[in-house]
């Protein structure tokens, strides 16, 4: 798994790429292993709605996307360069 | 008569703040780290109830000290904070911004036991001035504009405020802090003085723009005690008031959204602010003993998590000179104390489940539950699980992991560490234990925050937003800009709006001229062709009487008076 071209300095456990990808198979074990758990504990949902399996996880995700599209959208609108407000702010 | 009960216990704090720039070097950390503990002693010794009372103009009945559990609650707190602000700042902060700094906390936790609303206005100014201050110790020319604009903010907001107590006062003969609902103009303004202050729409851009210009150690005294001293505010005067939960959950999306666009690591701590402040807004204005009781615990957990935050940031800052984050990344090793303490923070503003965040920000949702706020239930579960994503992960993700920025700063000081050792400590005792918390509450608490099938949903929901993070992350890469929030408004647009009305000036001047110009032309013009011309053509005399007139026109002006004379005789 180790890339020969890769300088052994830049080689800190965590980013090597088995590392990385030893994260990404235990992190969607993670995320499995709280779906799975809705088959032992109950969910509980307040209105309805919330009451379908994986409800959480899916709501999490769509939101974020959501979110994240919308952040998108909105920073083609308002972003600046850095310096935007520059020196001249001060007059 | 002045009895020793009716001293606030924010006079220690103004004390020390005098003593600070007195002190030498040895003495300074001792009176820095003494005053919030002696504050705090003091604090738990205000029973319950108005602690006496002084006639003021004859009419008003001033009471300096008022104790209450909620009060008692935010007080200490505040002087929890001062404590650790004080250990993390003592050796890096100037003695003005230390001093600065002692009397604006002072001033928070002297509007907690404010019992009227004359005693609350004059802390709440007190707040105003010095924490100006601090914003100004950031050094930077930066920092001073910034500070120009907090000040004009709050100062503004003091006015307002003032003028609403000045009406609730005339219109009732009361300056009683008392709960009312915004129903008239006096009302009115006190609610938008003190959602001012809370950073809520539409100026909270105030936070972001003052907050990352103040120095290393300011912005971790700012993150604590301005937006929550509204909070108490709101409380003690608003609960219940419906308009705060529109106001609330604008907050936290506002917060959440621009968060997510910012590139600079401290003013994502400062959206994350407006964010945690909405949710506690939006508790108060559902208003019920649950939801009071969250937005008081809430605050109590945010201020101790956002400082730790802001430690963080700030040792990141102090050691790289840099809080941008397409500067930083990779910091983890040779910070890795500093990275611990990131990620418990940001596991507790995202409500992660054996955290402080949990056992508070649930309340917040229960109340709604509760009230069978379905709206304002889904708003609220989907902002926890953008805080993750905005504050949980994106703030240490890019600074202290991403990419190698090739930076390898030393980790933080010890008197910082153990500061943030403290706010961690505090931050997982109170996910672990929130019983502990839960009996400082203003109502008694039947509320169990964990039980199975809840912490199964949170912690899919939470984890799922991690998913959505590292999906998306192609979509979050950092550039280096800045967005444009509402300080547009007066940073820009005010100066766009005088250009404009000084070129319509000059238009309108302009034309003006032209009209004026035309109209001598045109009534010399007249005057040539009927009054006759100058006596010479290079004649200084241009007045018309000073003319040599053609003796036509004379003999008809003569014969057309004497015809009005004979006229007006016969009359």
């Amino acid at each position: 798994m180790t890339d020969p071209n890769e300088k052994q300095s830049d080689d800190h456990w965590l980013v090597r790429p088995a590392t990385i990808r030893n994260i990404w198979i235990v992190a969607i074990g993670v995320l499995l292993l709280t779906l799975l758990a809705e088959f032992f504990i109950p969910t509980k949902g307040y209105f309805g709605i919330d009451d379908w399996p994986g409800f959480g996880a899916f709501f999490g995700f769509a939101c974020c996307l959501l979110m994240v599209l919308f952040a998108k959208a909105l920073g083609a609108l308002l972003k600046r360069d850095a310096d935007y407000y520059g020196g001249d702010d001060r007059d | 008569m002045i009895v020793i009960e009716m001293l606030s216990p924010a006079l220690i704090l103004i004390v020390a703040a005098v003593l600070i720039p007195l002190a030498n070097d040895r003495i300074k950390p001792i009176i820095i780290l003494l005053a919030p503990l002696l504050t705090l002693a003091a604090i738990w010794q205000i029973e319950d109830g108005v602690q006496g009372s002084v006639l003021f103009l004859d009419y008003y009945m001033l009471e300096p000290v008022e104790g209450s559990p909620l009060r008692r609650l935010f007080a200490t707190v505040f002087a929890i904070m001062v404590f650790f602000g004080g250990l993390f700042a003592y050796r890096i902060a100037s003695w003005h911004e230390l001093s600065a700094a002692f009397v604006y906390a002072a001033g928070a936790i002297g509007v907690c036991f404010a019992g009227d609303l004359i005693t609350l206005f004059l802390y709440w100014e007190l707040m105003a001035i010095f924490s100006t201050v601090i914003v100004w110790c950031g050094g930077t020319p930066g920092a001073r504009d910034a500070g120009i604009r907090y000040a004009i903010m709050h100062l503004l907001g003091g006015v307002v405020l003032k003028v609403g107590i000045e009406g609730v006062v005339v219109a009732t003969g009361s300056i009683q802090i008392q709960p009312m609902l915004a129903t008239d103009f006096s009302t009115w303004m006190i609610l938008i003085g003190i959602l001012i202050n809370a950073a809520a729409p539409p100026v909270s851009a105030w936070l972001s723009d003052a907050y990352p210009e103040s120095s290393v150690s300011g912005s971790v005294f700012l993150s604590a005690f301005t937006t929550k001293t509204a909070v108490l505010a709101l409380l003690l005067l608003f609960p219940g008031e419906p308009i705060l939960i529109g106001v609330g959950l604008y907050m936290i999306m506002h917060g959440i959204i621009f968060a997510l666009l910012e590139n600079d690591a401290r003013r994502i701590l400062a959206y994350s602010i407006v964010n945690q402040v909405g949710f506690m807004v939006c508790a108060v204005g559902i208003g019920t003993q649950m939801a009071l009781n969250g937005a008081a615990a809430h605050a109590f957990a945010h201020i101790i998590y956002k400082a730790l935050l802001f430690m963080c940031a700030g040792v990141v800052l102090y050691r790289t000179g840099k809080s941008r984050c397409t500067d930083l990344g990779g910091l983890y090793r040779t910070m890795p104390f500093t990275t611990i303490c990131a990620i418990i923070g940001a596991l507790s503003i995202s409500g992660f489940p054996l955290t402080s965040g949990f056992t508070t920000k649930t309340m917040i949702s229960q109340a709604a539950i509760d009230e069978g706020y379905m709206a304002v239930y889904f708003l609220l579960t989907a902002a926890s699980a953008g805080v993750f994503l905005h504050a949980g992960i994106k703030f240490p993700w890019f600074v202290f992991f991403q990419k190698d920025s090739g930076l390898r700063p030393k980790d933080a000081p010890f008197n910082m560490k153990l500061a943030m050792i403290g706010c961690a400590a505090i931050c997982i005792i109170i996910g672990v234990f929130p019983q502990l918390l839960y009996g400082l509450l203003p109502y008694e608490v039947a509320y169990e925050p964990y039980y199975p099938a809840k912490v199964v949903f949170y912690l899919q929901l939470l984890l799922f937003s991690g998913l959505a993070f590292f999906v998306l992350l192609p979509l979050m890469k950092r550039t280096l800009t800045i967005s444009l929030d509402t300080d547009w408004v007066w940073r820009r647009g005010g100066k766009l709006l005088a250009n404009l009305l000084l070129k319509a000036i000059d238009r309108f001047t302009a034309s003006k001229d032209r009209i004026g110009t035309k109209t001598v032309t045109t009534l010399s013009y007249l005057t040539n062709r009927y009054l006759g011309q100058p006596h010479k053509a290079d004649s200084e005399e241009k007045s018309v009487f000073a003319r040599s007139w053609t003796i036509g026109t004379t003999a008809l002006w003569i014969s057309g008076l004497l015809s009005a004379y004979v006229l007006a005789f016969y009359l």
